[in-house]
């Protein structure tokens, strides 16, 4: 392979707004993914959660959806993408996963529930019996090489179906993993969606290098390695003690308004949004969608920690 | 590989007036968890349960909480459509804050709002549906397909559908990159607050938003509409099936001034037959047949609680039903355009259809649901360029209040697919009670406890199933309604 690995974390970490991971093109790297994703077959579930993270990963711009499906990823179970629908599409995951077992990737959009034995989410039926996530994440998990789990619901504290008040007992895969002694190694990409450099990255680290350097909540180091505050562009309006009154007053820091900027760990304050068009803190406020208290310990959301 | 596994084997089909069921699960290329379980008579469906797989309880999660937050946790009920819950939560908010916009608050929420229903209703045709009429390549997730996928378009009809697929890939990204412009980012934007929106447009986005949107009203206009009225004519069949209970609802959605009197798609009830004014009063939700506790049915929203019971006795979904003068009303595009009844764009036009009720009987089959989405695109597209000379580069969005100790409020809008109520009670400061009725509620949604059927079941009705093990029709009519 003609990228080495330090110089593909280099490239996702150092991108400027709106250049996505466009190394991808690199055609040696290319070339290698063709290679990978036809040894290496995704399958991508969905629990409790609104389809946000996938929608996300349509936007990647740099390489282009259209490159991922057809040349960088081989996704061969996603229930909002793929052409086929009910048991047809069952059989065909699991033969997947039966003939890939300890090479396929996992990856799992959504929570858990675990409460009335994992009925507040049925994802489809074999055979003419219910099947839940929790039974799903639990047999695709044990076979999977690795397992991305995507977005706040597959992470941590299962995001919002996991928020305080909630009945399902929603988990993350991680814990589920844990509970049932799956020892597949779990790579955390949170956010509310997640950027999909951060997806698309992520996948293609996994693919190609393996699993990458984590920080102490799973997450990969080289996206959410640096803190959103201390690196804003509006830092120095913090410095000067100018802050934001409403939020349509740009010229300050947006402290007061409840950014969440201070807590929050990820790149988005240089890699922007939706090909670099726009960020949170630029339009409002930070809510803190990348860390495991998303969203109960980031609430109030508009009111100043 | 087989299809879709009857429950009974295969040549119980075609035996002439036995009935079998077939069921769909999961119900791909649509937003959630959903099954449909069909009962399939002489090759033609003559029974239909849909059930809803999953339960979140935001409802729940709301409880306590800063009323503010409701909007950004809303939001996260449906990824395709968070601005349409941004939407109805704002408008819960300013209603319980009493707060009245800015002329360019409301133009700039228009803006947000219609520059993600470009991208809901394009995503929804290219990406949810279309592989149910053209061919995708031969390389997953394009395979595996029905062994008789019952795809009639000719090769180069097929490659054309297949390149602009791809090309709306790219269409819709550039609809989130507008969205993002003035709403921060999405999914899930940060712009859409009570008092208006986050971001006074600067000359410099405005002009972003306008390139942008150049690309995607010829995209709308050359190859979007000509592809849906092209389907029309190599699947005549599917304009007449589907029809369902032919009552829509619509709350009407894009308000075209201060006073909240004209609105580009209008508030509005058919039932059988029957033009009437909406009367948000007569909505209440059944759960008879849903796996909620049977002393919380009935209710209006207003009155609405949250107390799921899974597993519940003879119920088969989590979905409520909700019902307006209690009777089953279809919502969405169609619903929308029937009840506005606008002119329609210039493909049709040479087709002979001026209005969207020109159609008839076939405004309401599976395809005639597509027609009118793709004709509202056109309509939502006409009224996003007005509103982009009508948006003042510099001047205020938002107004600041504060949170009321107590309040009530009533947010009405049309999420793409369909009417959509917020309703928030705020005491002490914090959400008391805050009930979400979606879209997909109404469409998707089980018996209520009158025994009627939901819409989708009821439209499934008479949709021609003639090879159990491939129905493909079923998932088609499904899909029509972009639940």
């Amino acid at each position: 392979m003609s990228l080495k690995r330090r110089d593909f974390v280099k490239l996702c970490a150092g991108t400027m707004a709106g250049l996505g991971i466009s190394q991808l093109f690199h055609p040696g790297l290319l070339k290698a993914m063709e290679g990978a994703a036809k040894n290496t077959p995704v399958i991508w579930i969905q629990g409790q959660g609104c389809t946000g993270c996938s929608v996300s990963l349509l936007n990647t711009v740099h390489p282009s959806i259209k490159e991922v499906l057809l040349k960088i990823i081989s996704l061969e179970y996603h229930p909002t993408v793929m052409a086929s629908e009910g048991e047809l599409a069952l059989e065909h995951m699991f033969e997947i996963a039966e003939q890939y077992k300890g090479k396929f990737f996992l990856a799992v959009e959504g929570a858990i529930p675990k409460a009335a034995n994992g009925m507040y989410c049925i994802v489809g039926e074999m055979e003419g019996k219910e099947l839940t996530m929790l039974e799903l994440v639990t047999q695709l998990g044990k076979k999977a090489a690795a397992t991305v789990a995507l977005g706040a619901c597959a992470c941590y504290n299962a995001g919002i179906p996991g928020a305080e008040g909630n009945l399902t007992e929603a988990s993350s895969v991680k814990a589920i993993f844990e509970e049932e002694g799956i020892a597949t190694p779990v790579v955390n990409v949170p956010g509310c969606p997640p950027h999909p450099d951060w997806m698309v990255g992520t996948i293609a680290h996994v693919l190609l290098y393996g699993v990458p350097e984590l920080d102490d909540n799973g997450r990969p180091k080289l996206f959410y390695g640096l803190n959103i505050h201390e690196n804003c562009p509006y830092r120095g309006y913090y410095e000067s003690g100018t802050m934001s009154p409403v939020f349509t007053q740009k010229q300050g820091c947006r402290y007061e308004l409840g950014c969440k900027g201070p807590v929050a760990n990820a790149d988005c304050w240089k890699r922007k949004w939706n090909n670099g068009v726009n960020w949170c803190v630029e339009n409002a406020v930070c809510i803190g969608c990348v860390e495991p208290g998303f969203p109960d310990d980031m609430s109030p959301f508009y009111e100043a920690m | 590989m087989a299809g879709c596994k009857p429950k009974q084997g295969p040549a119980a089909a075609m035996a002439p007036g036995k009935k079998i069921k077939v069921a769909v699960d999961p119900v791909t290329r649509i937003e959630g968890h959903l099954k449909v379980e069909v009962e399939v008579k002489d090759g033609k469906v003559v029974d239909a349960h849909c059930s809803g797989g999953m339960f979140r309880g935001f409802e729940n999660i709301l409880k306590g909480r800063d009323p503010r937050d409701a909007s950004q946790l809303t939001q996260r009920i449906c990824g395709v459509c968070p601005t349409a819950h941004a939407t109805a939560s704002v408008r819960a908010l300013d209603d319980a804050f009493n707060v009245k916009l800015t002329t360019n608050g409301r133009i700039v929420r228009n803006l947000i709002f219609g520059a993600n229903y470009l991208q809901s209703h394009i995503l929804h045709f290219y990406h949810l549906a279309a592989l149910d009429y053209v061919k995708g390549p031969d390389v997953a997730p394009f395979i595996p397909r029905y062994q008789n996928p019952d795809i009639r378009v000719d090769a180069k009809t097929n490659a054309v559908g297949v390149d602009q697929y791809l090309k709306a890939l790219e269409i819709r990204r550039i609809c989130h990159e507008m969205v993002a412009l003035f709403g921060g980012k999405m999914p899930h934007v940060q712009g859409l607050v009570v008092g208006g929106t986050t971001e006074i447009p600067t000359a410099d986005k405005i002009v972003g938003f306008l390139w942008r949107f150049k690309k995607v009203k010829e995209f709308i206009e050359n190859e979007y509409l000509p592809l849906v009225y092209a389907l029309g004519s190599v699947y005549p069949d599917l304009l007449e099936t589907g029809s369902g209970w032919k009552n829509c609802i619509s709350y009407g959605v894009f308000p075209l001034n201060d006073e909240e009197t004209e609105f580009l798609l209008k508030p509005g009830v058919f039932t059988d037959g029957k033009d009437y004014p909406l009367d948000p009063a007569k909505i209440k939700e059944y759960v008879r047949y849903s796996w909620f506790h049977d002393a919380d049915t009935g209710l209006h929203p207003s009155e609405g609680r949250t107390n799921p019971k899974p597993g519940k006795e003879g119920a088969y979904s989590f979905v409520k039903a909700p019902r307006y003068n209690d009777k089953p009303h279809e919502a969405g595009p169609l619903a929308r355009m029937w009840i506005t009844n606008p002119e329609l764009s210039p493909v049709a036009q040479k087709a002979g259809f001026k209005r969207m009720r020109d159609l008839g009987d076939k405004a309401f089959s599976i395809l005639g649901r597509h027609i009118a989405r793709a004709e509202e695109a056109y309509r939502v597209a006409m009224a996003v360029e007005k509103w982009l000379m009508e948006v003042k580069p510099g001047a205020e969005t938002y107004v600041k209040v504060d949170v009321p100790e107590e309040g009530e409020g009533m947010g009405l809008t049309e999420a793409p697919r369909g009417s959509l109520l917020h309703y928030i009670k705020i005491k002490d400061s914090v959400i008391d009670n805050y009930q979400v009725v979606a879209a997909t509620i109404w469409n998707a949604s089980p018996r209520d406890d009158m025994g009627q059927r939901g819409p989708i079941e009821q439209a499934l009705i008479g949709v021609p199933v003639p090879d159990p093990k491939n129905p493909v029709n079923v998932g088609r009519l499904i899909r029509a309604f972009d639940p």
